[in-house]
């Protein structure tokens, strides 16, 4: 999230669409109704289903699944026909005004692509260059701008032509969602352009797990910025995580492409430290400009951070220790599958996933697992992955693989900390001891460490520097009765957080940091080797500050109630990152001359007489900083008049907010049909899918493998979802009584127009078949789907929870069982991110 | 001023999470799911226990109404009303059910029978008998007591305190009417729902469950004016009588057993 879930309550018109807050985030909605009771927000729900979050809103229009661009790209075309766009935000803080490239063409004049694909075996997926997708520079280099946004090549202007034809009957046929819906949904939302006030989009699974999932995000943060939306109370860019902490797991880099802290991986492309800082510091790299210029110094201290005295300038900082990604393989969730399925894995190490159940096309992933030598998992039970040597239609005596199940501690029962949605970190204590052998992750990768340290001392072989040098000084935590020494937790945190390895100066020459201490902020680390830091984006939160009750305490650990603002900023309450910021990008909530906003929700503000804190050449005090009640995410004495003083996207190059932004399909969201789709792309019938997505095709033609499927077989839509009742793939839930209890059985939920046609009562037992395979549900027959007008064509959709599977070990099987949705998905991915597209596949259904 | 308290329930804030329905499981010890004894099955809905049980002192139910003018998907928390007129309280000949303080209902498990006319003459057919012993039909009864542990020192009942929309509040009765009337205004006036309206206040002269309806309570499958049952009043008759037929029958069988022991030993002799 820019922003986090306190601040919903500043919202004036609140937008779910792709997400179902209220059974996956239910505490969420503590606020909506706040925002709603207060001041008379508004709530619109987009989904393809009347969800338990539709059932709160004042407006609910349905979609149909993978159609979400084509609506953005409506909205965006209404809100600009309209006049309703946030003008002086939208001319100053984005890059409306840049002039692109004379050469540039998109997808209206080329028919669905834009200029530079490349298409080198002719199957129509390919790769783009990107030369004339860029600014027009002057002579001195800098990008030339049309601040009255008429220049035809100027962004604005080449946006406004782009959804042209997004007009709302045209929005209506490709999305099944009526006229007077949509268009009642647009005004309501187009209405937060208005700049006293604001409005969010809620998002989540529903927007990325798409062929075009990060098109989707693109395409409704454009609108954000068309509405003055992000940067400021009430507003942003919200993606709502699907897990406790996945937000910080992903800080820590647990992605293919990433290290901590959101620094790229390197890769074989980058083989030295020198020739990594050059390829990310270089014109058009990932730290070519913006606050992100500092990359150098974060990945310098992580090293530090990693392997200590023996990190030095000699030796790239023991970069080499590092392994190198091949650049051109793709090793996310469903490549590293099917390369198991090839036989290129040995083995494998899961900690709390269950991909037997939740993987894509599930029935090929759990025949991938059997191609492992060995299989190791730490969880709660024992799940269908544990177990997939035990599922249906397997016979254990033929699975080769050995399954090491490590017992796991649950969330409540480890020290640690947490991080929101919106960024939030908060220390937790265990609050339970974990039971027998179970341990917390990190113990258990302790032990593994220790064991690895100990072989490798006693037998080097080759390499073994990147092992022995680790540095893995935690020890200190309690002593568990059967393994021995724990590690203390709060050692990691504050090796994350960063520390100073020699005494280190300021501006001035005077020590700000002494040896050893802790460091407040990531803006002391270094590129000299005297900082180490594990995770950048962590910097301070663990170091000493004030509560606001007169304690200091390390800063996630703290639980100040005080809220100054009454904006529910709650400063004292944990540490946001970055540096306790509470709202990201949030100069924007300043007009061009740095005054606030009308409508009352000031965040910062620039106030010319404040003294900075600084002295001019001649000692005198320079005045002028930028005051309020957040941490600016700014340089705090840039003014509005001075050279950057408007560009608020900091970690962007130029600062603007990218209305026109490079992605691997084109810098626009443009409307692509899913993988697997009951109808053509209406906008352009050449070009039906996501021209740079990867399709597999392994084993295609046998019964477990990667067929797609056609509407002639497969005539109708399916997406899969979540329910309140569980979670995920139901390692944490369908082993609860409680909660079994309240959801005990895989269901499809199904139209009564479309049960009628099939013959099937409420409740019946129903088959529901897929090209990648077939499972049985009950059927929940009700009001709540709606055939879709497609194109002037009637079609159904069908939902199901993904959250099933057969039950895991028959030693203690799950409670809640039933088969896997994910039996049905097909194995494809998103463009830019390789997410499965798990919310839009075709099936047919029948009565068991 | 009355120190009655009371439950506000408004479904226009709930969602349906049912963190309700486990957090009244967990505090109040009840089991959910357990294989082979008491299981669950999707019938077609996502209601589950179908209704309450002794393992269930309350649940959300779910109703889909579509009138034409607006589809709703609502939702009801379900569980024992507290009447002031309870028809269970008038029934139970062992005094287990009570009017206790603060308007609650109370249940006292030791002095229950398993009579089962509580669970007969409940207008919301709230109580439900627990079978103890399979063999002699031994019986208990059970619902919801408004976690009287929590309630009677100063704490919220668990399902209050879990509820992550701010759709469940405790508190003294009249506050918990303002309340729900306030809601209500504001539904009608800004939220679109014409027929929003308030129940439990006057119902069986006052329930301990204070409801914001954004429906007709039929919708929700609640009674639109819940009767005091006939059939009770007339238990509450005939209970003292039967007390005294029950001492009638005790001194027939005796006579009866004299008569047929003389009839045995005069058998015997001849």
């Amino acid at each position: 999230m820019t922003n986090h879930w306190v601040d919903l309550k500043n919202s004036d018109v609140i937008m779910l669409q792709g997400s179902n807050a209220a059974e996956n985030h239910p505490a969420s909605f503590n606020w909506i109704h706040k925002a709603r009771e207060d001041r008379g927000a508004k709530l619109i729900v987009v989904d393809p289903r009347f969800t338990r979050s539709a059932a709160k809103a004042d407006l609910y229009a349905p979609i149909r699944s993978g159609t979400d661009i084509a609506f953005w790209g409506g909205l965006m075309k209404y809100i600009i026909d309209n006049d309703l766009y946030h003008k002086e935000y939208v001319v100053s803080f984005t890059n409306a005004a840049n002039l692109i490239h004379p050469e540039y063409q998109g997808p209206e004049d080329l028919d669905g692509l834009f200029s530079g694909f490349a298409d080198d075996d002719g199957d129509g997926f390919g790769k783009y260059d990107r030369a004339t997708w860029t600014y027009q520079v002057d002579a001195e280099g800098k990008t030339i701008r049309d601040e009255t946004l008429q220049d035809p090549m100027c962004v604005f202007q080449l946006l406004k032509q782009h959804y042209a034809r997004h007009d709302l009957d045209t929005v209506s046929a490709i999305t099944g969602c009526p006229k007077d819906k949509l268009e009642q949904a647009y005004a309501l939302y187009a209405s937060t352009g208005a700049p006293e006030k604001t409005g969010t989009i809620l998002y989540a699974m529903g927007q990325t797990q798409h062929t075009v999932g990060s098109q989707n995000v693109r395409a409704l943060a454009m609108v954000q910025l068309l509405l003055g939306n992000i940067g400021r109370p009430g507003g942003g860019v919200n993606a709502l995580r699907g897990e406790s902490n996945v937000q910080g797991s992903t800080d820590q880099g647990l992605l293919a492409h990433l290290l901590p802290g959101y620094l790229p991986i390197p890769t074989t492309g980058d083989p030295d430290f020198t020739a990594y800082v050059e390829n990310k510091t270089k014109p058009g790299g990932a730290w070519s400009g913006g606050y992100w210029a500092n990359g150098p110094k974060f990945i310098t201290s992580m090293l530090k951070a990693w392997w200590g005295e023996h990190a030095t300038t000699e030796n790239g900082f023991a970069y080499d220790y590092l392994p190198k990604v091949d650049s051109a393989a793709n090793h996310y969730h469903i490549a590293l599958f099917e390369a198991m399925l090839a036989g290129g894995i040995k083995g494998i190490w899961i900690m709390g996933q269950n991909p037997a159940v939740g993987g894509p096309n599930a029935r090929l992933e759990r025949l991938a697992l059997q191609q492992l030598d060995w299989l190791a998992l730490n969880d709660l039970f024992q799940t269908e992955t544990a177990a997939f040597w035990q599922a249906p239609g397997v016979n254990p005596a033929e699975v080769k693989t050995e399954v090491f199940l490590l017992p796991a501690a649950d969330g409540m029962e480890k020290e640690g900390s947490i991080v929101t949605s919106g960024r939030l970190i908060q220390w937790r204590p265990a609050v339970a001891a974990a039971p027998g052998e179970a341990l917390p992750d990190h113990d258990i990768i302790t032990l593994v460490v220790r064991k690895l340290k100990e072989l490798y001392a006693a037998d080097a072989g080759p390499f073994a520097d990147p092992i022995l040098h680790l540095t893995w000084e935690y020890d200190g935590g309690p002593t568990h009765p059967v393994v021995g020494d724990l590690i203390d937790i709060n050692k990691v945190a504050r090796e994350m957080n960063g520390y100073a390895l020699a005494d280190l100066l300021g501006p001035t020459g005077a020590v700000v940091a002494k040896k050893g201490d802790t460091l407040s902020t990531f803006g002391a680390l270094t590129t000299d080797g005297t900082t180490a830091c594990g995770c950048w984006v962590f910097g301070g939160y663990v170091a000493l500050a004030p509560d606001g009750e007169g304690n200091t305490l390390p800063a996630s650990k703290r639980r100040g109630q005080k809220d100054p603002s009454g904006l529910g900023l709650y400063p004292y309450w944990g540490f946001s990152w970055p540096l306790n910021r509470r709202i990201v990008y949030n100069r924007c909530s300043a007009d061009s001359a740095g005054n606030r906003w009308p409508g009352g929700k000031d965040l910062i503000w620039w106030d010319a007489n404040a003294d900075s804190g600084t002295k001019d050449a001649e000692g005198k005090p320079v005045l002028g900083k930028w005051v309020g009640n957040d941490v600016p995410d700014f340089v705090v004495t840039r003014g509005p008049a001075a050279a950057g003083g408007n560009d608020p996207f900091i970690m962007r190059t130029d600062g603007k907010g990218g209305l026109f932004a490079a992605m691997n399909e084109g810098p626009f969201p443009t409307h692509y049909e899913p993988v697997e789709s009951p109808t053509g792309n209406a906008l352009y019938p050449d070009r039906a899918v996501n021209p740079v997505i990867k399709i597999f095709t392994t084993n295609s033609d046998q019964s477990v493998g990667d067929a797609l499927g056609t509407p002639d077989r497969f005539p109708i839509i399916a997406t899969t979802y979540r329910v309140v009742e569980h979670w995920q793939a139901g390692g944490m839930s369908r082993w609860l009584e409680w909660l079994a209890e309240a959801q005990p059985d895989m269901f499809v939920e199904l139209s009564e127009e479309l049960a009628k046609e099939k013959g099937v009562a409420n409740g019946q037992k129903v088959k529901v078949r897929s090209a990648r395979g077939e499972i049985t549900a009950v059927a929940i027959v009700t009001k709540r789907f709606k055939p879709f007008l497609i194109n002037g064509k009637t079609v159904h959709e069908i939902g199901m929870p993904w959250h099933f599977g057969w039950g895991g070990g028959t030693d203690a099987p799950a409670l809640a069982t039933g088969d896997a949705a994910n039996d049905l998905t097909p194995h494809v991915g998103d463009g830019n991110t390789m997410i499965p597209e798990y919310k839009a596949f075709l099936v047919d259904l029948e009565r068991a | 001023m009355s120190d009655r308290l009371a439950m506000y329930i408004d479904t226009s804030k709930c969602m349906a999470c049912r963190g309700c329905q486990v957090a009244c499981k967990q505090w109040n010890d009840r089991r959910g799911y357990v294989p082979g004894e008491r299981e669950t099955r999707n019938t077609g809905s996502y209601e589950n226990p179908l209704s309450l049980d002794p393992e269930t002192w309350t649940r959300i139910t779910f109703h889909e109404l579509d009138d034409g003018e607006r589809f709703q998907w609502l939702f009801l928390k379900e569980g024992c009303m507290h009447c002031t007129h309870a028809a269970c309280v008038e029934v139970c000949p062992t005094h287990a059910l009570k009017y206790g303080p603060h308007g609650i209902v109370t249940y006292e498990r030791d002095l229950c029978n398993g009579c089962g006319y509580c669970s007969q003459f409940c207008p919301f057919h709230v109580p439900k008998l627990e079978v103890i012993n399979r063999l002699t039909g031994e019986a208990k009864s059970s619902k919801c007591v408004f976690c009287q542990d929590r309630t009677t020192n100063g704490l919220k009942p668990a399902c209050v305190k879990t509820c992550p929309a701010g759709a469940l509040d405790w508190g003294e009765r009249d506050g918990m009417i303002a309340q729900a009337q306030s809601r209500v205004e504001l539904l009608r006036s800004a939220q679109g729902f014409a027929q929003a309206n308030v129940y439990g206040e006057t119902q069986l002269g006052g329930l301990g469950r204070i409801y914001v309806l954004t429906a007709p309570p039929a919708a929700y499958g609640l009674p639109e004016n819940p009767k005091y049952p006939v059939m009770a009043a007339v238990q509450k008759v005939l209970q003292p009588l039967g007390q005294v037929a029950f001492g009638g029958t005790v001194l027939a069988a005796i006579t009866a057993w004299i008569i047929a022991r003389r009839n045995v030993r005069m058998e015997e002799v001849e």
